[in-house]
């Protein structure tokens, strides 16, 4: 499969999110506003990238050769842990402008599936190096991109005149229902 | 302390999708049937159990500051023992859910519960605790599942239901069902639980 084919699908056609329910949590608590949703989207790159590279280096260089792959739920979450905090302090000392705008989001991530998901489809799927970045870049960039459309809609959607049993969380969840219906489209695409 | 109380408040009261809406990631994507929303909130109430045991065992052990990182671990360990044992006794269920046994490593519902009542009461309350939210879970899954799947497939546990004449909603079973099933549903639940006199 190319690199290019790999991209498109991770992004669009199976777009975490929307058709592989990967990374729900932030997806539908930080996306009331356009730009707290962009935030997240841009430190989600940023985690799920440098995660999948390091726990890919760790199953190969560590797991494989010792034999300890049961061991890898264990070890990927203890590396995406150590990783954010490493991340977040690392930014804090270098730019601290960044680490004001991702602040409250860094730590937040721990605790996304796609995260830990997305490594160990990687995995699974016997991706290298390479595309396991491509994978993940593409994986990422799909979720800032349906996190950004989805606070739009939501900023619209708080004007408009919802049934009083719908309020807030359910009428969210049909919108992202529609949205996955709208991304099904993409499954036609041939690459 | 009542016992009963707490394990009603984990399946109604707080209900963990219902009323919390924690866990969405496994609520939304293993519901395509009833078995495999079943077998999920049961997997999960196990690792529940089991990481609220053993947190409620270890918490004066557990120092403060690295609470997180320790809760983890414990959950990690009951998750890996969890895959395995499904690996080897239930492997048809263990091939649906796929992803999604290791990621209940990271479902929110587990670390929540850890960290807001397992680390600060003893064994007992805790495994009521555990056991009545992971019981919430499993039922709020299983409907979940049993009306995707009377509608997405005309049957429930595998079993026809419809007949032949029910053409089937393929839309139910895709991704995009479970979005509109999951927002109805909670809805629903909204509209009851408001008529019902405080």
């Amino acid at each position: 499969m190319g690199l290019f084919s790999i991209f498109m699908g991770a992004a669009l056609v199976n777009n975490y999110v929307l058709s592989k329910f990967l990374g729900i949590c932030p997806f539908l608590g930080v996306s009331k506003k356009v730009d707290t949703s962009l935030g997240m989207g841009i430190a989600v790159t940023f985690v799920m990238t440098l995660a999948s590279i390091i726990t890919y280096l760790v199953q190969v260089a560590v797991l494989e050769r010792l034999g300890l792959q049961y061991l890898q739920t264990i070890a990927f979450i203890l590396v995406i842990a150590a990783l954010v905090q490493f991340v977040e302090m690392f930014l804090k000392k270098s730019s601290p402008s960044l680490y004001e705008a991702l602040g409250v989001y860094l730590p937040l991530i721990t605790t996304n599936c796609a995260v830990l998901g997305l490594a160990i489809i990687n995995i699974q799927e016997g991706y290298n190096l390479l595309e396991t970045i491509v994978n993940s870049l593409g994986a990422a960039i799909g979720f800032t991109v349906a996190i950004v459309l989805f606070a739009g809609i939501r900023e619209r959607l708080e004007t408009a005149d919802v049934p009083e049993a719908l309020k807030g969380f359910p009428i969210a969840l049909i919108t992202a229902g529609l949205m996955s219906i709208a991304f099904l489209g993409f499954s036609g695409l041939s690459l | 302390m009542d016992y009963l109380k707490i394990f009603k408040n984990g399946l109604v009261d707080e209900n963990p999708t219902f009323a919390q809406l924690l866990g969405m990631c496994p609520t939304l994507a293993v519901t395509t049937s009833a078995i495999n929303g079943m077998g999920m909130g049961l997997a999960t109430t196990t690792v529940l159990i089991g990481s609220n045991l053993a947190i409620s065992l270890l918490r004066k052990v557990i120092p403060d500051k690295i609470r997180i990182p320790a809760f983890v671990v414990v959950i990690a360990t009951f998750v890996t023992i969890i895959d395995m044992f499904m690996h080897a006794y239930a492997f048809d269920l263990y091939k649906s859910l796929g992803l999604f046994i290791p990621l209940i490593v990271v479902n929110c519902l587990i670390l929540g519960r850890a960290e807001a009542y397992a680390s600060k009461n003893s064994i007992v309350p805790s495994i009521v605790d555990a056991v009545g939210m992971g019981l919430g879970f499993t039922i709020a899954l299983t409907v979940l599942g049993a009306i995707r799947e009377i509608l997405g497939a005309g049957s429930i546990f595998g079993f026809n239901m419809l007949g032949e004449a029910f053409k089937p909603v393929l839309v139910m079973i895709l991704p995009p069902g479970a979005f509109l099933a999951l927002g109805l549903l909670i809805g629903l639940v909204n509209v009851i639980s408001k008529k019902k006199p405080a």
